[in-house]
């Protein structure tokens, strides 16, 4: 037995070794930790109004609907109407409890940047508040793209920055580690141009905008894990009931 | 029409008995149905297999009524049950949550087949009963897997459903049979909501029913594969009754509500507290709606179909890896027979059967693990290596029939060799030096498990003796 023992932790040693190397080899950018609380609800509105006015005229949240986000957010639908709704619906302002499309033309969008704008609806949750974080803070100039810019985490982005004027202008700069042609590079982004505000600011606001997307992409979240607490204290309580049920009678059995 | 046996039930009950045996059926599946009185913790599983069923049923037909099973509805109608249905969220991650939880338990509840021998002693049928539910179970979880429309539905769906094609002459034709259409589409996605609740609905009850049916007549068999049929009779509920048996109903009825009530503590816990499950319960891709012109980078089923999936990988050929995957679950049906050792439990089998099986779910768990990894060289290899050995598992379970007459090395050399040339005749190609040191580096694992299963009881005696099987259940 102890032979066999020393055999499976020699495997599972092994394999540990083994699973290492690939996430090393897997490479990626690094990403940096969101730190979102979508809890929050001071954040998710101010997320709300960033992603209306400078998201939303591209990317739709086409299963959301405006008065759930009202209801969650904590705001009435007159001032949602007031505030988020930009758009008409078959010549009438959109109501609050309509889908939060936009107007843009996806022939028309295709043309412009490559690809239409994507729904962000689901973007929380399939690429996760790091990326999205991440991702509007690392837009840096690059001549050679047609917007005039490109993203770190998002190579050869389609999307312009839409937040420059808040973010202000970041180039990237590469220095070489060492001799050779394979020298990995190490590379940063250095603000050239700086915008509105300032970057403590502007963090806030990226994070503002993740924690309303994460929220977005599953509205459940904000009330789920409260059901779970209340779920797991009453099967607690019952297993104790069902634990001495049965010992009970399985006295008749011993 | 042979005559019923008379009872002494009187008004409702007794009108009822009268015209159907509605007492007799509870009294013989449950009240009366002896169980060994020894099942200990895997025997759990099979009741919560059942329960699963149910949740899985119910669950489903409230997502029926808001799903609407069109390539260009389908993705918006599950986003509209998780956002505007009223618990429509629970209800789906019930589905979701539960479709993982009916693989955990079955896994479970077919290695508990294993490890005692529940397929020995006239109960082959049960076991092969069994494998067709789990082959209708994997059929309904692929096809369900399709409905949602993300990106993994439509990729899986594509890769699974492409296998057809590499069968010679008739795959082409099988493949667009299959999906009704020349490519993944409307068509496909249409019937396989419609199998999904056919399946599920009407076959998977029907044949747990048989299941069942078939048990119940046998006998279940128990953690000491001692058969309490053949022990004295008698005991504190019946003269006639196996004296080591005990009523299903009220003992094994109260024990199992234990089993059920801690099972959902963990089922619950993932539903409410990570419904993704780490993103193997929803895989992430599948929150983007299908796109036939966007391939997502890697491509992963959901984890229980992943070791099939390594082994299908890990034959470069199309048609052989194909093959070679359907043969790993169809040799499972054949377990009957190929473990012919007259001792049922592990209790009492040799040291070298036990680390036989533990080894088999271990390289299970690894190939399992090694088809959601993208493929590396050393990825590539491990795989390659573990599905050697999950067919290596089947010859060595044979060997370890009869221990006392075993030629434990000549087999040892026999399927090493075996493994060797394999390598050397068909995976070996000149000048890949990477995949040739993986592959010299990685035939340790062949080495280690046959050295572990098969050198070891011939060299070391206490892992080749079989213990006497006691004449009574032990314990309680």
């Amino acid at each position: 037995m102890k032979k066999f023992i020393a055999s499976v932790m020699f495997a599972l040693s092994a394999s540990v070794l083994v699973s290492g190397v690939a996430v090393a080899n897997e490479g990626g950018v690094p990403l940096e930790k969101a730190n979102i609380n979508v809890h929050d609800q001071a954040s998710l509105q101010v997320g709300a109004k960033y992603f209306a006015n400078y998201c939303m005229g591209c990317h739709s949240l086409g299963f959301s609907r405006y008065n759930r986000v009202a209801k969650d957010l904590g705001l009435t639908d007159a001032q949602v109407a007031k505030n988020l709704i930009f758009t008409r619906t078959a010549g009438e302002p959109t109501k609050a409890g309509e889908l939060m499309k936009n107007a843009i033309s996806q022939k028309d969008s295709a043309e412009w940047f490559g690809a239409p704008p994507p729904d962000l609806s689901l973007e929380g949750r399939l690429r996760g508040p790091d990326w999205i974080y991440t991702y509007l803070k690392s837009f840096y100039l690059d001549p050679s793209r047609p917007m005039g810019v490109n993203n770190v985490v998002f190579h050869n982005v389609g999307m312009p920055h839409v937040l420059w004027e808040l973010q202000g202008f970041q180039e990237q700069e590469c220095t070489k580690e060492g001799e050779g042609e394979n020298a990995p590079e190490h590379c940063e982004l250095k603000m050239v141009k700086p915008g509105k505000m300032s970057p403590a600011e502007y963090d806030k606001v990226a994070r503002d905008i993740t924690a309303f997307l994460t929220y977005v992409g599953e509205p459940a979240q904000l009330n789920r894990k409260s059901y779970g607490v209340f779920t797991l204290l009453f099967l607690g309580l019952f297993a104790i009931l069902a634990y001495f049920l049965k010992k009970e009678y399985w006295k008749d059995v011993h | 029409m042979a005559e019923r046996p008379a009872h002494n039930y009187t008004g409702f009950l007794g009108w009822v008995e009268d015209r159907f045996p509605m007492m007799e059926t509870w009294k013989a599946h449950l009240a009366e149905y002896y169980a060994p009185k020894n099942f200990n913790f895997w025997y759990f599983f099979g009741s919560l297999a059942m329960l699963v069923l149910v949740i899985q049923i119910v669950s489903g037909l409230f997502l029926a009524f808001h799903y609407k099973p069109d390539t260009g509805l389908a993705f918006a109608s599950v986003e509209y049950i998780m956002r505007d249905v009223p618990g429509g969220w629970f209800i789906r991650y019930m589905h979701s949550t539960g479709a993982s939880a009916f693989f955990i338990v079955v896994y479970l509840h077919m290695f508990r087949g294993l490890i005692y021998g529940s397929y020995k002693g006239k109960r082959e049928l049960i076991w092969l009963i069994g494998m067709a539910i789990y082959l209708a179970l994997m059929a309904t979880a692929f096809m369900g897997y399709l409905l949602p429309w993300g990106q993994m539905s439509y990729w899986g769906a594509q890769v699974i459903i492409n296998l057809f094609n590499t069968i010679p002459y008739i795959g082409e034709g099988l493949s667009t049979w299959i999906r009704g259409d020349f490519v993944l589409g409307d068509a496909t996605l249409n019937r396989f909501f419609a199998l999904h609740f056919f399946l599920p609905a009407l076959v998977l009850p029907a044949l747990v029913f048989v299941h069942i049916v078939a048990l119940h007549a046998v006998g279940s068999n128990n953690p000491d594969g001692v058969e309490i049929k053949k022990g004295p009779k008698g005991n504190a509920w019946s003269e006639t009754a196996p004296a080591d048996g005990i009523p299903f109903h009220p003992y094994y009825s109260v024990k199992d509500i234990l089993g059920v009530v801690v099972f959902l503590m963990g089922f619950f816990a993932i539903l409410f507290f990570a419904p993704e499950g780490g993103g193997y319960f929803l895989e992430q891709p599948n929150f983007e709606p299908a796109n036939a012109l966007k391939t997502p980078l890697h491509i992963a089923p959901v984890w229980y179909f992943t070791p099939f999936y390594t082994v299908l990988r890990a034959i470069p050929n199309p048609f052989l890896g194909t093959l070679a995957m359907f043969s790993a679950i169809a040799v499972l049906f054949a377990l009957p027979w190929i473990d012919r050792n007259p001792i049922k439990s592990w209790r009492y089998r040799n040291n070298a059967h036990k680390m036989n099986l533990i080894l088999f779910a271990v390289v299970f768990m690894v190939l399992g693990w090694m088809g959601v990894e993208p493929v590396t060289p050393v990825f590539k290899e491990l795989g390659t290596r573990m599905t050697q050995i999950y067919f290596l598992f089947f010859v060595v379970l044979w060997i370890h029939n009869y221990p006392a007459k075993a030629k434990y090395v000549m087999w040892f050399g026999i399927l090493l060799g075996a493994v060797a040339a394999y390598d050397v005749v068909f995976r070996f190609t000149p000048g890949d030096s990477d995949a040739t040191s993986q592959m010299i580096m990685q035939f340790v694992w062949p080495v280690i498990y046959l050295a572990v299963t098969l050198l070891l009881p011939a060299f070391k005696s206490s892992c080749n003796a079989e213990k006497p099987v006691p004449e009574r259940v032990t314990g309680h």
